[in-house]
Formats: structure tokens, sequence, C-alpha cells
């Protein structure tokens, strides 16, 4: 069944399968940082929902929902409308591309993520194995 | 979404005469002691005095120019105040000129954080001005700069979309006296640029002409650059041929000969053109499944044979490696005197710095890290890939 974007129970699926997936787990072995995916309000959609992800090693350490933006204070910040998520999530809009043109807007040490493009496709790649149910 | 990004380029004989025409007060030419050593810094500089613009020379660039030193360049620009500043050289130049500009304009940011998510506000103090002396690197055209990180072996593959040249001079004056080992390294680099940037992941139709057209230009005209320097036709379309596919692969990115090669030239200090070229075939066959329409179109382009498809990548992969045999280039890892030894002690840091490397995403099909030390053995004993 489709797990409605937005919601706690997708950012835990994606957890789930960041954890059960080998090629994330190698691709971020390096990996140290926590991040804020922020998804902004457009059209219908008129609020601003966080999903905080606190990325370890190759493993997702926590994930969930956060309310209020000053409650973490996380290494880095990617925020973009919904619709632009939706295109990442669907694959239909690479990440890097998306932060290249800055349709998805990037905040932290860019030196460490350009370190680290394979550990960002393999993320991508886990949100697709979630079976998604987007609001219109 | 997608950008389209290049400079005026100004090609052919006597491009050099554009500088006549440029208006400003200062300009800072950053190049090496070899291309002063030729007499080229004294050709632009004559130029550039007659269009009452003064000069300074900063000619420290070394090959595969590290942080340091275009720390140190940026440092002399800062006290210089140009409104142009000139890179004069093969890549390692023409990068580490991007590199100083950028430094210049933003002297808050270090070299490693020149990267294309954020503004970077350039041209504000100067403009960029590229002068190729090699036929390979294309970074006259792209915004794309390389530099090392010495402390840490390895190459950071940077970029900004405005770190691109204002004007790029494509004159092939600087070129009819290149060695013929210089000529073939960075012949290999212009078609692997062509090769890749046709086939990655962000290839899009304002780069595929360039790509292709640069891919025929170099087949045709290296063998004849590397065999007869003096023949100023050949030298004339691979100077083009560069260019054309820096402009290409530049919008369009490139793929794993790149990461591969940066990771082998860091370690082991070889010429980039040299490790590119010597990694393609091995990439091409890598990847011949998933890309292999457009493998096809290479090899339809260049009248290649094969039965199926599916074969025309291995057809392209054996095409490079003859034309890499015609011009002396090596065909393994082997090849370049790299001891057995020596390379299985790299091995694990060879792979490490490949799959880090910004190149490796954009490749039609990204190696896990089992299957990147895979390749790199492959390429040491010379097999075709399998896998």
């Amino acid at each position: 069944m489709a797990i409605r974007f937005l919601s706690e129970e997708w950012i835990k699926a994606l957890m789930q399968e960041l954890n059960m997936s080998e090629a994330y787990r190698e691709a971020a072995r390096d990996w140290e940082g926590d991040f804020y995916f922020i998804i902004e309000p457009e059209g219908n959609f008129r609020e601003t929902v966080i999903y905080y992800m606190d990325l370890w090693h190759g493993e997702c350490r926590s994930a969930c929902v956060v309310t209020d933006e000053k409650e973490k204070n996380p290494a880095f910040r990617i925020s973009a409308p919904l619709s632009k998520w939706r295109r990442v999530i669907e694959k239909k809009l690479d990440p890097i591309q998306g932060m290249v043109t800055r349709q998805l807007k990037l905040q932290g040490n860019l030196m460490k993520i350009m370190k680290a493009p394979k550990a960002a496709m393999a993320l991508v790649n886990c949100c697709t194995l979630v079976p998604t149910e987007f609001p219109e | 979404m997608w950008y389209f990004i290049s400079p005026e380029i100004v090609y052919g004989e006597d491009a050099l005469s554009r500088l006549d025409e440029l208006e400003g007060k200062r300009a800072f030419i950053v190049t090496d002691k070899q291309i002063v050593s030729i007499g080229f810094v004294t050709q632009v500089k004559e130029r550039l005095y007659q269009a009452g613009i003064d000069c300074r020379v900063y000619d420290e660039v070394e090959s595969e120019p590290s942080i340091e030193t275009v720390k140190k360049g940026a440092e002399a620009v800062r006290i210089y105040k140009p409104d142009w500043i000139v890179g004069l050289g093969g890549g390692s130049v023409m990068d580490a000129a991007k590199a100083m500009w950028v430094l210049y304009e933003r002297p808050d940011i270090e070299p490693a954080e020149i990267n294309p998510f954020s503004p970077l506000g350039l041209r504000k103090k100067a403009r960029l001005i590229t002068i190729p002396t090699t036929s390979g690197t294309g970074s006259d055209c792209n915004w794309g700069l390389v530099l090392t990180d010495t402390s840490e072996q390895r190459k950071l593959g940077l970029g900004s979309h405005e770190a691109h040249a204002d004007i790029a001079i494509v004159d092939p004056v600087f070129v009819i006296g290149m060695s013929p080992q210089l000529t073939a390294d960075t012949g290999m680099d212009a078609l692997t640029h062509a090769i890749e940037g046709y086939t990655s992941n962000w290839k899009n139709d304002f780069c595929d002409g360039l790509c292709l057209k640069a891919v025929q230009l170099v087949f045709q005209y290296l063998p004849r650059s590397y065999h007869n320097g003096q023949d100023e036709e050949a030298r004339e379309k691979m100077h083009n041929a560069a260019s054309i596919a820096g402009l290409g692969f530049g919008n369009s990115m490139a793929g794993l000969a790149h990461s591969t090669g940066h990771s082998l030239g860091a370690v082991f200090h070889i010429p980039h053109g040299r490790t590119v070229g010597l990694f393609l075939p091995y990439t091409i066959e890598f990847t011949a499944t998933v890309a292999a329409d457009y493998y096809a179109e290479i090899a339809h382009l260049l009248k290649l044979e094969h039965t199926e498809i599916e074969k025309a990548a291995f057809s392209l992969a054996q095409a490079v490696r003859q034309l890499a045999q015609n011009i002396n280039q090596p065909l393994t890892i082997k090849d370049l005197g790299i001891s057995n030894s020596s390379f299985e002690n790299s091995l694990p840091k060879l792979v490490s710095n490949a799959d880090m490397d910004t190149q490796t995403v954009t490749s039609a099909r990204i190696p896990t890290t089992d299957e990147f030390e895979k390749l790199f053995r492959y390429a040491y004993d010379g097999k075709t890939v399998d896998f």
C-alpha cells in the first residue's frame, strides 16, 4: 500500500529502506552528517514540512518529521517545493542536477557533499523504493 | 531544466588578434615557464600593450596544479588588481587561472569550495580570457576545473556555471610545435571528452552534435597531427576538436574514464590525457549494455563494423585502442611502468578516489566499489571488460 509523502510513516519507511540497502551502506560508508529535507509550500499545499534524517556511515540512525525548524541544527538543509521533490523521488530529476540548477537549494558544507555524490544517488534510489502517494 | 554555457569563441588563424580590440587597464597572465620560454607570453603581451593594457605574468603553474599554487597565484592577483585574467597554456594553466580568478573575486572561499550549487557572483572585478596552447583539455570553453589536493593525493573536480571564460581564443598558431607526446596525451583527452559527453547520464540535445563532431575530427586528424606536427590543417582541426569537445562535455559532463583517470593520475602523477585515454576503452566496455544505442551511433558515424547494437561499444573500444596504439599511447596500467606491487599497494586509494569523484555519478552505469576494483585490475592487465 502506498504511503503518503509528507507523513511520519513515509520517512520511517525510507529509513527502513536505507538500512536494508547494501548499495546505500557501501556508497555512504564514510558519510557523517544529518539533514533537513524541507518541502516548501506550493499551490494547494500551503504548509512547510521538514523531514529530519541522521545519516551515519551508511546507516540511518533516526528519521522523523520536525515541526519547528529550530528543533535541530543539522549539518545540511535541502529545500524545494513539493513538485521538485516529487520529480526527484520519481527519478525524473537527478538530485545533483537539481542542486546544480538550484531547483533544490542546498545549505551546508558543500565540500563535503562534493565528496559524496554516490551516496546522494544511492539515497535517492532508496526513496524510489518507498511506495509513495503524493498529495495533489 | 538545464543550461548550455559557452564563452565567446574566437577560432582559426589569427584569432589572437581579438586581443587588439580588448578594453581594459590591466591583465594578469597566468601561465607556466615552458610557455614563457617558447615566446607565447611575449606574443600575448605585445597584443595587450597595443590595446593599451598593462600586464603582469605569473608563470608558476605546475602540471596538475595544486591548491597551494592557486592560492599563491590568487594573492598575486589581489595585489595587482587586474580587470582581465588571461589563462595562457594547457588545461593545468587554464584551470589554475579560473581558480585564481574565483579567489580574487571571492577571497572568502577556499578553492575546494568552488561548486555549482551556490552563486559565486563573479565578474565584479575582472573577466577571464582563455588561450589554449594544447589541443585536448577543453577547459577554455567550459566551466569545470580540476585541482590537486596534494595532502590527500586526490584530484578535485570543481566547477561553477560562472567559472567559464568570457572569451576563448582558439588560435592554431599555439599548437603547431607541440611535441608528439603532448599531442597524443591531449588528443586522447579530447576524444574522451567527446565520447563521454555523448554517453553520460546528463547528455542532452545541445551537446550531442558537438560531441559527435569532435569524435569524428579526432579520429580523422589526431594521427596526422601526431605523425606530422607541421600538418597545419590537422593541427587546426584538432585544436577546434578539443574546444568543441570541451563545450560538449562541459555542458553534459563526463564519466568513468575521468573518475578512474583522475584517480590514477593523482596517485602516480601521470598526465591527465594519458590516464583518461587509457581507461576509455575499458569504461566503454563497462557501460556497453546501458548506453548501447549511443555507442552504436558513434560506431555508425565512424563506419565501424559491428553486427548488432550491443556489440557496437566493443567495436568502438577496439577502435579507440587502435587509435591509441597508432600514436604510441599506453593501453594498460602496466604499460605505464607501474609495477604490480606498487599497483596493488595503491589499489584501495585508487578505488576510493574514483568512488568519490564527481564524474562517477554522471556515468551511464555507476560501479560498485568491487566493480571499480575490477575495472582497475582489468585495466592493469589489459583484459576486455566482461562484467
